[in-house]
């Protein structure tokens, strides 16, 4: 009786479950770009190689409780003195053994082939995201335009998004597209997408910065070259010039609707503390970190005059 | 110095206000603590409380009151889960708001962990372990009462944050610089930072008496290699606690500098590095799992070889399967942030460490099949729990595996993917092993054995509810949805999921109460363990009576072998004499004052920092000293010697022959 409630219940949860799969094709399970793709295979391998150790043990499971539980008929059971049996665990150290290879390959091949363009034919195309508390600022350094909340790309082509953070830490994640990299404040990290053609793709924040962290959920819009092109040229065209002061107005506190602006100003964010406020160099009389720390600094200096200079080109 | 002295900063809020929910636990524990205040007077127990309980250094009574924290705390987070389950049961809900939700995804998961599944877990190794290997007590018996009464104050210091200041809001994670003091001020986080180090170091002394315990005092006869599986995992627990917990006191205690103090460890400005702190917590967050996780695979173990009848299979190997887990839980904590840009050599090494995990646990899987193999399934509760451990870890488990490959990371990371793994792994593991442990342990502990037919109804209300609750988890997670939201919009397929979500999170709520209705029921109405073995055990707790006498042992047993007491039933069965022992009286401690004081202290330290009023937290801080130094010049009369006649009498009232 009691076990036939149990039954009654997985199979009514069976059967819910069940009616919701023909909806999973979305997020992770929808590679709309070729690294989402890339992803998308190695979870499609590594469930297949995981489906054998599902089955493996599930059926050795059912199998000891059907075949060993106390009847009736067993009760003059004598414990065999069997306590080991070498060949069955060299086997089943053995076989994960096996299968973890066949995961690790694959694995360590994605993971270097992540660090690349996905289409190394292709000339990319860079935006720089920072997120700030609580939105998304997408600055286009080849084009000089920025957008707030929301990405406009071009289809078919690879973009390399350089990422930080002003404020707390927050992740960087376009399921459609491919997976995610944290944005930190004080350091600027890659993440390769590319969308395989036009569309809108959800992205969001994965990880949580606060108290409107679920709200930083921003459009990423892939556009035909063609439209792309006509897109940056009208925004040039008509959204206005932000200066120093709204930008610095964009990094406080709250949630922000979708903006562009036809220029940014010449801010390292990478140089501003938890609050947006500049960090102050630390006076230091000696040089403590040597030339290391020096040539970083210049490095710096270099990267923002390159995109002062891409900024004027374009005006 | 009279600035020093007098200066109180309030914070904005003190007494938390604005919620009837905050409202209702004022209420509440007011008229918890008036009750028992009444009772404890009316009924003249404060003596008996104090000389019971609050000053007990017996391992059996300091077990128990693990456990009952443990209970207590389990439905604390239990509260927390089910408010956010509430909140995410339909897009766009307003149930709670972003800040009180914020608070209770980090109450719950802080909670959960170290308040709820650690003491626990060390409330049934306090329990059987001395028992288990033929001890009269744990090593240092006074410094176990310490451990007991700083997690206590660690936790009560921690609970009391939702009325007094504000919860912290982080996450239990606590990653800087969100919890650094530029975007997190007040008393929260600070809630979390010491509570943890309070408590963190009652863990740790914990960690270094169960080593010396079972190092030093098992039974005569009962070497490494004939010790019960549950003793091995407690021994090998104990050893990573010794070394993952000063990582966690240091980055507490580097974090607290920072944001009482104005140090910059994990600040931008003066040069720190906020990444710092990710590593230190995961370098000791991940071995935490494993702390976990193998004193409920030892539990498991002992269940599986009492019920399926037979000796465990592959004993060595689970042995040295354990070892190999322990080792590899400190070499795999980047896995925890492949996303924040180690590059393709650390992602890929990390990857590979951390799919060899599987390969122990895996071993350890197979052998628990085989223990079955060939044996006579007996369907007890405790059995019920750990065979139903097997297919939920295994969901957790290969989905764990899926989780390791750094690439497909980068697409489940924070996301509902993720939380359905570490719920099946931490509750099908953690969870069931504690329950598995109470019910099993529990005629050991109070002498009636808990109600079958109840404990089969609890042990179905939470598998169908847990498995309802986080299959759809993995499912969201893939769609998108990530961790700590605390509502998100319609139209994203997401909704379906979380109402089954919501509705499964209910019959666990279910589940557990049945689980705590039946301790009552089984209290008043429960079948009486008279022999002290009521499931035909096969390790020498079960050679004591049930509850055991103050010793444990009026004789400690001679092991000759694995299954030490089996052994023994074994050699009456077939007629071999017993030898007969003179009895000698027994050497015991007597109770201490001082573990309960000095936490006392430590817990009025810990809320002076809390809000910053550090001439409160000198005091705290001076108490506990100069109670520790009054302890060091009074160490003589802690002892005393049962005598013979005492322990014949309680030997005879258990119906034993001595």
């Amino acid at each position: 009786m009691r076990l036939k409630t149990g039954y009654v219940a997985i199979f009514f949860t069976m059967a819910l479950l069940l009616s919701g799969c023909s909806s999973l094709k979305s997020g992770v399970l929808n590679p709309q770009g070729p690294v989402a793709q890339k992803q998308y295979d190695l979870i499609i391998w590594s469930i297949v190689l995981m489906s054998i150790v599902f089955i493996a043990v599930i059926v050795l499971f059912v199998y000891m409780l059907v075949k060993y539980r106390a009847k009736s008929t067993n009760e003059d059971y004598v414990e065999p003195e069997e306590k080991e049996n070498k060949w069955l665990e060299v086997l089943w150290t053995a076989i994960p053994v096996v299968i973890i290879i066949a995961l690790a390959i694959p694995t360590v091949k994605t993971t270097f082939s992540l660090e690349k363009s996905p289409s190394p034919n292709q000339k990319p195309i860079t935006i720089q995201v920072t997120s700030a508390n609580w939105k998304w600022i997408f600055k286009y350094p080849e084009q000089g335009i920025q957008t707030v909340n929301y990405v406009n790309i071009p289809a078919n082509v690879p973009v390399r998004f350089q990422l930080n953070a002003v404020g707390p830490m927050n992740s960087f994640w376009v399921p459609e597209l491919g997976g995610q990299e944290y944005t930190m404040p004080g350091m600027t990290m890659y993440l390769w997408l590319e969308a395989d053609k036009a569309g809108t793709f959800i992205g969001r924040s994965a990880n949580f910065s606060g108290k409107d962290f679920t709200h930083m959920q921003f459009n990423v819009n892939s556009l035909e070259k063609t439209k792309f092109e006509d897109w940056v040229a009208n925004v040039k065209k008509t959204a206005p010039k932000q200066t120093e002061k709204m930008f610095k107005d964009l990094l406080k506190p709250g949630v922000v609707k979708e903006q562009t602006y036809s220029s940014y100003p010449n801010i390292d964010v990478n140089r501003l503390d938890e609050n947006g406020n500049p960090i102050l160099e630390p006076q230091s009389p000696t040089h403590h970190h040597g030339n290391g720390g020096k040539e970083d600094n210049e490095h710096k200096e270099l990267e923002m005059d390159m995109n002062h200079n891409s900024h004027t080109n374009h005006k | 110095m009279k600035d020093f002295l007098f200066n109180f900063k309030m914070p904005e809020y003190f007494f938390v206000t604005g919620d009837p929910l905050i409202y209702g636990a004022y209420v509440s524990i007011v008229l918890v603590s008036l009750g028992i205040l009444f009772v404890l007077t009316y009924y003249k127990k404060w003596g008996w409380l104090w000389r019971e309980w609050l000053t007990t250094v017996d391992h059996k009574k300091i077990g128990i009151l693990y456990l009952l924290a443990a209970l207590l705390m389990l439905f604390r987070g239990g509260v927390d889960a089910i408010l956010m389950r509430i909140q995410l049961t339909a897009p766009s809900l307003n149930f709670l708001d972003a800040d009180h939700y914020n608070q209770i995804f980090t109450t719950h998961g802080t909670i959960m962990i170290l308040f709820m599944a650690m003491p626990f877990l060390i409330g049934l190794m306090n329990i059987a372990i001395p028992l288990q290997i033929g001890a009269r007590d744990v090593a240092f018996p006074a410094l176990n009462a310490v451990s007991f009464w700083m997690f206590a104050a660690g936790a009560m210091l921690f609970n009391i944050s939702f009325v007094l200041g504000g919860s912290p809001d982080a996450g239990w994670t606590s990653y800087t610089p969100l919890a650094g003091n530029a975007l997190d001020p007040g008393p929260g986080q600070n809630y979390y930072l010491l509570g943890l180090q309070i408590s963190g170091i009652g863990t740790l002394v914990t960690g270094i008496n169960f080593l010396v315990t079972i190092l030093k005092m098992r039974a005569p006869g009962m070497t490494l290699w004939k010790m019960p599986l549950f003793s091995w995992s407690t021994l090998i627990t104990s050893v990573i606690i010794i070394f993952a917990f000063p990582v966690l006191t240091i980055a507490l205690a580097l974090l607290t500098l920072d944001r009482i103090f104005g140090f910059h460890f994990f600040t931008l400005a003066g040069g720190g590095s906020p990444m710092m702190w990710a590593n230190l917590f995961w370098i000791w967050g991940h071995p935490e799992v494993y702390i976990v996780i193998l004193p409920a695979f030892g539990l498991f173990s002992e269940i599986f070889s009492t019920f399926a009848r037979k000796k465990l299979f592959g004993y060595k190997a689970m042995v040295f399967s354990m070892l190999s887990i322990s080792a590899l839980s400190f070499i795999v904590w980047v896995h925890h942030f492949f996303t924040m840009g180690s590059g393709p050599w650390v992602n890929s090494i990390f990857s590979i460490t951390t799919m060899l995990i599987a390969i122990p646990t895996g071993v350890k899987v197979f052998n628990w099949l085989f223990t079955l193999y060939k044996g006579r399934i007996e369907f007890t509760t405790p059995m019920l729990w750990a065979l139903g451990f097997i297919p939920v870890f295994l969901c957790g488990g290969i989905t764990g595996v899926m989780l390791s490959s750094a690439p497909a990371d980068y697409q489940y990371h924070n996301s509902y993917f993720l939380i359905g793994h570490f719920h099946y792994v931490l509750i099908g593991g953690t969870v069931y092993g504690c329950i598995a442990g109470l019910i099993y342990y529990w005629p050991k502990m109070f002498g009636f054995i808990m109600n079958e037919r109840l404990g089969k109804w609890a042990f179905w209300w939470f598998t169908i509810g847990f498995n309802m609750c986080f299959i759809p988890m993995y499912i969201v997670g893939l769609k998108g949805m990530t961790r700590r939201m605390y509502t998100y919009p319609a139209g994203l397929g997401w909704e379906s999921w979380n109402l089954i979500a919501t509705i499964g999170a209910f019959g666990m709520g279910i589940g557990f109460m049945i689980l705590v209705w039946n301790m009552y029921y089984s209290f008043r109405k429960g079948q009486r363990d008279t022999t002290g073995d009521p499931w035909n055990g096969r390790t020498l707790e079960w050679m004591t009576s049930s509850p055991a006498a103050e010793y444990n042992f009026a004789i400690i047993p001679k092991v000759k072998g694995l299954d030490a007491f089996h052994l023994i039933k074994k050699e009456k069965a077939a007629g071999v004499k017993e030898e007969e022992v003179e009895l000698k009286p027994i050497h015991m401690p007597k109770g201490e004052a001082f573990p309960v004081v000095m936490s006392g202290f430590m817990f009025i330290a810990g809320f002076g920092f809390v809000f910053e009023w550090l001439q409160i937290g000198a005091i705290g801080v001076l108490g506990s000293i100069i109670t520790m130094i009054w302890r060091s010049f009074n160490d003589y009369d802690r002892d005393y010697y049962i005598p013979v006649e005492e322990v014949r009498k309680t030997e005879l009232a258990a119906g034993r022959r001595v």
